[in-house]
C-alpha cells in the first residue's frame, strides 16, 4: 500500500515536470511575441530567394508599382523611400535593396481602407537596384529602380 | 524603456495621414566597435498601427531600416478627435506604445 503511494507520487511529480517543460517550450522568448516575423524572408540574400521565402512563385514587373526616392543618395544611412501601388486589392508591399547583406528592408500588410502608399527611410551599403514588391489579388508585381549612393550606410 | 514616439495624425481630404518618428538605434549586427567586436543586432521587428481597435497597418522590419525610423501612411475612415495607436516590438522583446489624436 505504502509502496504504491510512493509510486503514484513519483509519477505525478514526473508529469508535473513534463507539463512545466512543455509550457516553457511553448513560451520561449522568441515566440512569446504574438506577431509574426518572417525570419526566412529577412535572411534572403537575393530577390529570388525572397520570393521563395514568401511563398511566391514569380513576380512580374508592373508600371503600377512606383518607387519614389532620390536617384542619388548622398548618405546611404538614411535614404527616404516611398513605395506605392495603383493595383486593385493590394494586400502587401515590401522594399528590397539588392546589394544589402540581406535584401529585404521591410514589408507591410495593407488592410482594406489603407492606401497602398508607405514612406520609410532605409540604409543602403552601396549603389544598388531597389525593388518594390507588391502583392495584389494573390499575385506578385514589382518595380526596379537604381539608386546611387555616394557614402555607404553600413559598416562603421 | 525606449523614448516616446512622435506621432502626427492629420486629416488630408477624407483620409488620415499618419507620420511616426520612432526613437531606436536600429543596430544592424554587421558593425564592429572600436575593439573589433561585432555590435549585436538590435532593431525593431514589428510595427502595428490601429485606429478604433482596427488595424490600419502592420509592418515587419529588418535591420536595414534607418536609425530612428520614420514611417508614414494614409488610411480612410478616420475623423478628427479620434485616436491612432502605434506599437513597436524589437528583436530583444522591448515594446513601446504611443498614441496621437487626429487633427
Amino acid at each position: 500500500m505504502n509502496n504504491r503511494r510512493r509510486k503514484l507520487l513519483k509519477g505525478s511529480s514526473g508529469a508535473a515536470v513534463m507539463a512545466l517543460a512543455a509550457s516553457a517550450g511553448l513560451f520561449r522568448p522568441g515566440s512569446a511575441w504574438a506577431q509574426a516575423w518572417n525570419k526566412a524572408a529577412f535572411e534572403a540574400k537575393t530577390f529570388n530567394d525572397l520570393l521563395k521565402s514568401m511563398g511566391a512563385g514569380a513576380s512580374s514587373e508592373s508600371k503600377d508599382v512606383v518607387i519614389n526616392s532620390p536617384d542619388i543618395a548622398e548618405n546611404g544611412a538614411v535614404v527616404p523611400f516611398t513605395i506605392s501601388s495603383r493595383l486593385a486589392k493590394t494586400e502587401a508591399m515590401a522594399l528590397l535593396v539588392e546589394k544589402n547583406p540581406n535584401v529585404l528592408v521591410g514589408s507591410y500588410a495593407i488592410p482594406g481602407g489603407t492606401e497602398a502608399n508607405v514612406t520609410m527611410r532605409a540604409k543602403m551599403g552601396q549603389t544598388s537596384n531597389v525593388i518594390a514588391l507588391v502583392k495584389a489579388d494573390g499575385k506578385y508585381y514589382h518595380a526596379i529602380k537604381e539608386v546611387k549612393v555616394t557614402i555607404g550606410g553600413c559598416g562603421g | 524603456m525606449a523614448d516616446p514616439m512622435r506621432i502626427r495624425a492629420t486629416m488630408a481630404g477624407d483620409k488620415v495621414e499618419v507620420r511616426v518618428l520612432m526613437s531606436h538605434e536600429m543596430e544592424t549586427g554587421q558593425r564592429k566597435d572600436a575593439k573589433g567586436n561585432l555590435v549585436p543586432a538590435h532593431y525593431i521587428q514589428n510595427v502595428t498601427a490601429t485606429h478604433n481597435g482596427k488595424v490600419v497597418l502592420t509592418a515587419e522590419w529588418g535591420p536595414a531600416i534607418s536609425k530612428n525610423p520614420f514611417l508614414s501612411f494614409k488610411f480612410g475612415g478616420g475623423k478628427a478627435g479620434e485616436k491612432v495607436v502605434v506599437t513597436w516590438t524589437d528583436n530583444k522583446g522591448d515594446k513601446r506604445t504611443d498614441e496621437a489624436t487626429i487633427s
